[in-house]
């Protein structure tokens, strides 16, 4: 083993049980998110079913399962991602590991109130925001002391030059505390006054399912793209401008047009909005050009199709937050299905499609053993690429379809309500074959989880009797 | 970009940037905002709710009614409504063949189309809307010649757009109307119709505790979820509670039993009832129609 791979083992190993607490947790909660997610889409197959039980009614089950995807997996998972990358790239174990243990633990603890929270009818009743206090607090300090530890490892960086993932990831790590700060004190603990309440959530979800997932997401195709391709990144000022375009023009977007505020809010976010595409353009073509010549010999490599399959998804959901903004277009779109379709494809087809290929990358190295089920983690790439199709797609047909029919007021709101039902219930089979991906990808990281404790157990064991036996010896 | 200082840089100037915008700005411009005065009125507006319909909102909050709803109408414009308030002594049919020789004039052109086609069905009865959601010049001109041949009109101004058009409300929402919300719900998605102005579609209490607690028995094949927890069963004493639910029979309790509401769910209607946006605004300016007879509840 030469100089480079032992350093790089060291460096895995350092990570080995943050990381470890961090996507046990974020699988776990996965697949509470999907299966939340089908108790609520079975509304709309009977509406009846839960009329007596408060807790799984579809106000507040829906959310749940929104924020359990949200906080439980994509936040912990691109926390444990950001934190391998920064260290690896900086060529610098992480130190006192035990922090981002206890912090892992702590931030899915804070999950947990918080789901509870929301089903037992303490929601905050805030768009993305739902968690109550309870689960509030120790989210933010165990972003808190995560971000610390990512911090102080690239702080201490052997390599000094940083490259373009790096700018997104310290970016993403500053970005949440400031926000999510921001949102709780405006909005939960001293409120502000009328509509601004809406005009501060806005800007929270913007800056939280946009740019946050943004910033992680597509730091990490930086790195993983052209080192799957096994070529050095070539693109580093389209790269930086990328950065910049992203974090100026997607941190003013997310007012709705037409909403009852003062009239320039919405103006700038469409204004905003439009320029987006600048950013979404920079980021297709730095990632073609680490890709390009590769994709159809990569095409068998796991952890390469979930990312490549991510920036795609990157983009086309970025699309729809732009027609979102478009007044023209949004005349027909806002309020409708379409919205929450372009919700899901950002945190599932870009985002969670990323973060699987950067786990299956991830984990086995730092763990220090093989995917249990490799064959399995191929095959849930094509079941959760067609689950993200099949939820996504007829939501976006089908909220265009209820758009143009809400615009024409001949048509009742009962043939509208039930001319959208054919289109759920499509995608409750997409959410199906989601549920299934997901639970491919739990057996792959539990399955991981336990043989590293298994070892870890046979070591000890061993320990206990060494002593012994040479006791037994004397006696 | 060589050292870490840079990028905290960029991110704290692109942030800072976005902050003071959409939070600094917004809380300095909106959060001392106070009631206003109604148009051509001196009545403040919005008037506080009272306790139990400020803790419907609550309710409303924790059971996600704003997965589902949203609260905020919207408009297109607005526009001039031509009513005839007065025939005098002319019969319908006089007057239809008056109006057929208006349209014939070049002042009119750009309304006769729409004018033959609201006057085609009509049996006589007033108030009637001659011309809909028109320029303010055309409104004025007809008008003229209307008075001018003795006949009794009046031009209102009205808001337009689909969400108007389906009675959701008379004008679109303002951010006076949120005034004393906390939280403010204005919702993202319409999988049930816009709540901005139920509590004048729908005024009376028990409808709403009807619908919450059977849904689909008030509209057939709704897809809102029934709230029967917020209903308890009670053994019938003497005589039936008053606002005990009239239920069709294969929803009814066992003899002896009624389904009477608890405190939540009358807070949630009075908070529904509450959800009136109803007056003429500065920023948001119509004629109020004239005080009409109760609507009768439709479903
Ligand atoms: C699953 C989505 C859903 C949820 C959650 C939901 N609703 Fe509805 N709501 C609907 C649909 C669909 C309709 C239209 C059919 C009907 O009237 O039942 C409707 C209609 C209504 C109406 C009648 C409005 C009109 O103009 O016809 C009221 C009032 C109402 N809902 C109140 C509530 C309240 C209060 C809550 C929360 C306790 C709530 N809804 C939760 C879907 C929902």
């Amino acid at each position: 083993m030469n100089e480079i791979e032992k350093l790089d083992s060291e460096i895995d190993a350092s990570c080995r049980v943050s990381l470890l607490a961090l996507f046990v947790g974020a699988a776990f909660w996965l697949v509470v998110a999907s299966v939340l997610g089908l108790i609520a889409s079975l509304n709309f197959h009977m509406p009846e079913a839960f009329a007596n039980c408060p807790w799984l009614t579809y106000g507040r089950v829906q959310p749940a399962a929104d924020d359990a995807l949200l906080y439980g997996f994509c936040i912990p998972a691109g926390l444990g991602v950001a934190l391998w990358l920064l260290a690896r790239s900086g060529r610098t174990p992480v130190r006192g590991a035990l922090v981002p243990f206890v912090a892992a633990h702590l931030w899915h603890l804070g999950v947990l109130v918080g789901l509870i929270g929301i089903l037992a009818g303490y929601s905050t009743g805030f768009r993305w925001l739902e968690f109550p206090r309870g689960a509030s607090s120790p989210l933010f300090y165990a972003y808190l002391l995560l971000a610390l530890w990512a911090m102080m490892t690239f702080g201490a960086r052997r390599e000094r030059a940083t490259s373009p993932p790096q700018w997104f990831l310290v970016a993403a790590l500053f970005w949440f505390p400031w926000i999510y700060s921001t949102a709780n004190l405006l909005l939960v603990a001293w409120p502000v006054r009328g509509v601004t309440q809406a005009v501060v959530a806005w800007w929270f979800g913007d800056n939280l399912l946009f740019v946050w997932l943004a910033l992680v997401g597509v730091g990490a195709a930086f790195y993983f793209l052209p080192k799957f391709c096994e070529r050095p990144p070539q693109t580093f000022y389209l790269a930086l401008f990328a950065f910049w375009t992203l974090v100026l023009f997607g941190s003013l977007c997310g007012i709705p047009q037409g909403a009852p505020v003062p009239a320039w809010l919405p103006v700038a976010s469409s204004v905003a909005a439009a320029l987006l595409l600048v950013p979404l353009l920079a980021v297709v073509i730095v990632a073609w050009r680490a890709v390009r010549g590769s994709v159809l010999s990569k095409w068998d490599h796991g952890p390469f199709c979930f990312v490549g399959a991510g920036v795609v998804c990157f983009f086309l959901s970025g699309l729809m937050w732009m027609a979102l903004a478009c007044p023209e277009i949004c005349r027909v779109t806002e309020f409708t299905w379409f919205v929450p379709a372009q919700a899901q494809l950002q945190l599932y087809g870009f985002f969670a499609l990323t973060m699987f290929g950067a786990i299956y990358h991830i984990l086995p190295r730092s763990a220090g053993f093989e995917l249990p089920f490799p064959k399995l983690a191929r095959a849930q790439f094509w079941i959760s690429l067609s689950g993200v199709a099949l939820l996504v797609a007829p939501l976006a047909i089908g909220g265009v379809a209820q758009g143009r029919q809400l615009q024409n007021p001949g048509i009742s709101f009962a043939v509208i309500s039930n001319s959208t039902l054919p289109f759920l219930r499509v995608s409750t089979t997409g959410q199906l074959l989601l549920l299934l991906g997901n639970l491919i990808f739990v057996l792959n990281v539990f399955g991981l989880a336990s043989a590293w404790k298994r070892s870890v157990l046979k070591k000890a064991l061993a320990l206990v009797k060494a002593p012994l036996e040479t006791a037994e010896v004397q006696a | 970009m060589k050292n870490g200082f840079r990028i905290f840089l960029a991110a704290l100037v692109a942030l800072g940037f976005s902050w003071c915008a959409f939070v600094l700005a917004p809380v300095l411009q909106l959060g001392a905002e106070k009631q206003t005065t109604v148009l051509n009125s001196s009545d403040l507006y919005p008037v506080q709710r009272g306790d139990f319909a400020a803790q419907g909102l609550q309710v409303y909050r924790a059971n996600g009614c704003a997965a589902c709803h949203t609260a905020q109408v919207q408009q297109d414009g607005v526009g001039c409504d031509v009513v005839l308030t007065g025939m005098g002594t002319n019969q319908p049919a006089d007057f239809k063949a008056f109006m057929k020789s208006l349209c014939e004039l070049p002042d009119l052109q750009n309304c006769s189309d729409s004018l033959s086609k609201n006057l085609a069905a009509w049996n006589g009865a007033l108030p009637k809307i001659l011309l809909h959601g028109a320029r303010e010049a055309d409104a004025g001109k007809l008008a003229d010649k209307l008075s001018a041949a003795g006949l009794k009109s009046e031009v209102r101004i009205v808001a337009t757009g689909p969400d108007i058009a389906r009675d959701w409300g008379l004008r679109h929402s303002v951010a006076e109307d949120f005034l004393w919300d906390d939280p403010v719900q204005l919702g993202s998605v319409r999988i049930g119709p816009d709540l901005a102005n139920v509590g004048a579609r729908f005024p009376d209490a028990r409808w709403q505790l009807l619908h919450l607690y059977a849904p689909q028995v008030v509209v057939k094949g709704s897809t809102m979820p029934p709230f029967r927890y917020l209903f308890k069963m009670e053994k019938t004493r003497g005589e039936p509670a008053p606002d005990a639910l009239k239920l069709p029979r294969e929803l009814a309790p066992p003899s002896g039993y009624e389904v009477v509401p608890t405190d939540q769910a009358r807070e949630l209607a009075a908070y529904l009832l509450s959800l009136r946006a109803e007056v003429p605004l500065h920023d948001a300016p119509f004629t109020p129609p004239a005080p009409a007879p109760a609507r009768p509840n439709k479903p």
